[in-house]
């Protein structure tokens, strides 16, 4: 890694999403929308005694998803994009290494994801009243880190598909799973066996537990840090995965 | 002679099917050397072995002294892809730029580029707002900005109207004059007339490499048209009878 044209390539990345104004404004605006939607539903829902609102319960988790599935699909389309328009072909005969263009997209979306985050949070704590015992910058930061894991399965995905058709496909098969089994809708420990074993092996769900731990827990708890560990290691192992599909030479 | 690339034996398969059949060929420094051949002959091939992303069967190539594809070599060859790659949604300058900061040059090396090959006044455009053949020379100030010692260039004058297709060859022979090796792929004979020396294949096979003077003179004619169809004609018949 060269961090000149490390940071090169980290600019030239946030000046295309700087072209593409609508896009900014639908990473910044959607996931505030989706949450006031969210707070409207269950605004009248009573909560069961002792427990948070359902508002609290299904906000958090909302607020750590949205970065996951918005940079996941944003960057496989921007890296299928770099292949299909032979600029990968072209970098790969630079001196760029393979680990600049990678952590280039990696740092670039990943500020883009903290200013969703940001924007997502000051919605849901400020205006639609979300509770959460521990500090909103923890969810900020789990969020950010969601985010990261998402661009990494998102470069590494995007070796996978040929047209942007089959790009976005892979958003069902790698994120819906994720969502179903995390705990939001039936919780971890009364699921099936073999499905707490499925979901023992998705990252999102340690991201999701995360989230709650901030939730219940005013300090950050040992909980909380094992599993957010859990998801950088598994957004590290995913850049790995991608750099192996960066090939300079092809057929 | 001191060459910048010399092929030995060059074997590429591709989707199964041989596309290069042992090609030999060396190509002089400070020169530059026409690629020439029918759609479908190899040319894109040989190129991309030259720069080292093309996966290859057998033989070896050399370039500025080093195997073709050394980590080292990337800093010193520019290559144009055959289709322009440059990112639609930056503006010509901010490609410049790019390419630039990834050889290690700075602002007035990209805007220097940019003005090459003429698109001075563009640019301020984003890349998608550009015609194709404005588009493809952003793809070249692309190649021509990290000042390398070899650059390959894909038909980098697709596109281009008689005028500035003139100027782009003064700009080629100006920087060979200060040392620089070009390898051009074209199917323009008029261009291959302005090479300093032509590589002529058919069906991934070499069938002429010399000066263009020394390419007429073999096929018996003037015209540079007529010489590379009575070339490839003759490889053809002799094929046959093989």
């Amino acid at each position: 890694m060269n961090p000149r044209i490390l940071a090169a390539t980290t600019g030239r990345i946030l000046r295309q999403l700087r072209h593409d104004r609508r896009t900014v404004a639908l990473l910044l605006v959607v996931p505030s929308a989706l949450l006031v939607l969210v707070h409207s539903m269950y605004v009248d829902q009573p909560a069961p005694p002792g427990q948070p609102s359902t508002f609290d319960r299904v906000a958090l988790v909302m607020l750590g998803f949205f970065p996951f599935v918005v940079m996941f699909l944003v960057t496989s389309i921007a890296m299928l994009r770099e292949r299909t328009t032979g600029t990968l072909e072209r970098l790969l005969t630079t001196p760029l290494g393979k680990l600049d263009l990678l952590f280039g997209y990696g740092i670039a979306f990943g500020l883009a994801a903290v200013l969703q985050a940001v924007v997502a949070s000051v919605v849901a704590y400020g205006f639609l009243g979300l509770d959460t015992a521990g500090h909103s910058g923890l969810v900020v930061m789990i969020a950010s880190l969601n985010a990261l894991l998402a661009v990494a399965l998102g470069l590494f995905c995007s070796a996978f598909a040929r047209t942007e058709f089959q790009a976005v496909q892979f958003m069902p098969v790698v994120v819906v799973p994720q969502l179903l089994l995390c705990g939001l809708f039936v919780p971890r420990g009364e699921m099936a066996g073999w499905l707490q074993a499925v979901s023992d092996v998705l990252p999102l769900s340690y991201a999701v537990e995360a989230l709650q731990e901030v939730g219940a827990h005013a300090e950050p708890s040992g909980t909380m840090w094992r599993d957010v560990a859990v998801v950088a290691g598994a957004a590290a192992l995913a850049l790995v995965l991608a750099a192996a599909t960066l090939r300079r030479r092809s057929g | 002679m001191d060459e910048a690339i010399a092929v030995r034996d060059l074997v590429v398969e591709r989707g199964g099917r041989r596309v290069l059949h042992g090609i030999r060929a060396d190509v002089p420094r400070g020169s530059v050397t026409g690629l020439l051949g029918p759609s479908g002959s190899g040319k894109t091939t040989l190129l991309r072995a030259v720069v080292g992303v093309q996966v290859v069967g057998a033989g070896s190539v050399t370039v500025l002294g080093r195997p073709a594809g050394s980590p080292e070599l990337r800093r010193r060859v520019g290559y144009l892809t055959q289709a322009p790659s440059v990112y639609a949604d930056l503006t010509v300058r901010e490609n410049a730029r790019y390419f630039a900061a990834l050889h290690g040059r700075g602002r007035a090396e990209a805007d220097r580029a940019v003005a090459e090959v003429g698109l001075a006044p563009a640019a301020g455009q984003l890349a998608a707002t550009l015609s194709g053949g404005q588009r493809s020379r952003a793809s070249l100030a692309c190649a021509l900005v990290g000042e390398p010692e070899l650059l390959v260039l894909d038909e980098p004058t697709v596109g281009q109207d008689p005028v500035l297709r003139a100027d782009l060859w003064a700009r080629f022979h100006a920087m060979a004059a200060a040392g620089t090796t070009l390898l051009v792929s074209s199917h323009v004979m008029d261009e291959a007339a302005r090479c300093d020396r032509l590589l002529l294949i058919r069906e991934g096979r070499l069938i002429a490499d010399d000066t263009p003077d020394a390419v007429r003179a073999a096929a018996g004619t003037h015209d540079l048209d007529e010489a590379f169809l009575r070339l490839i004609r003759a490889g053809a018949g002799g094929q046959e009878a093989s």
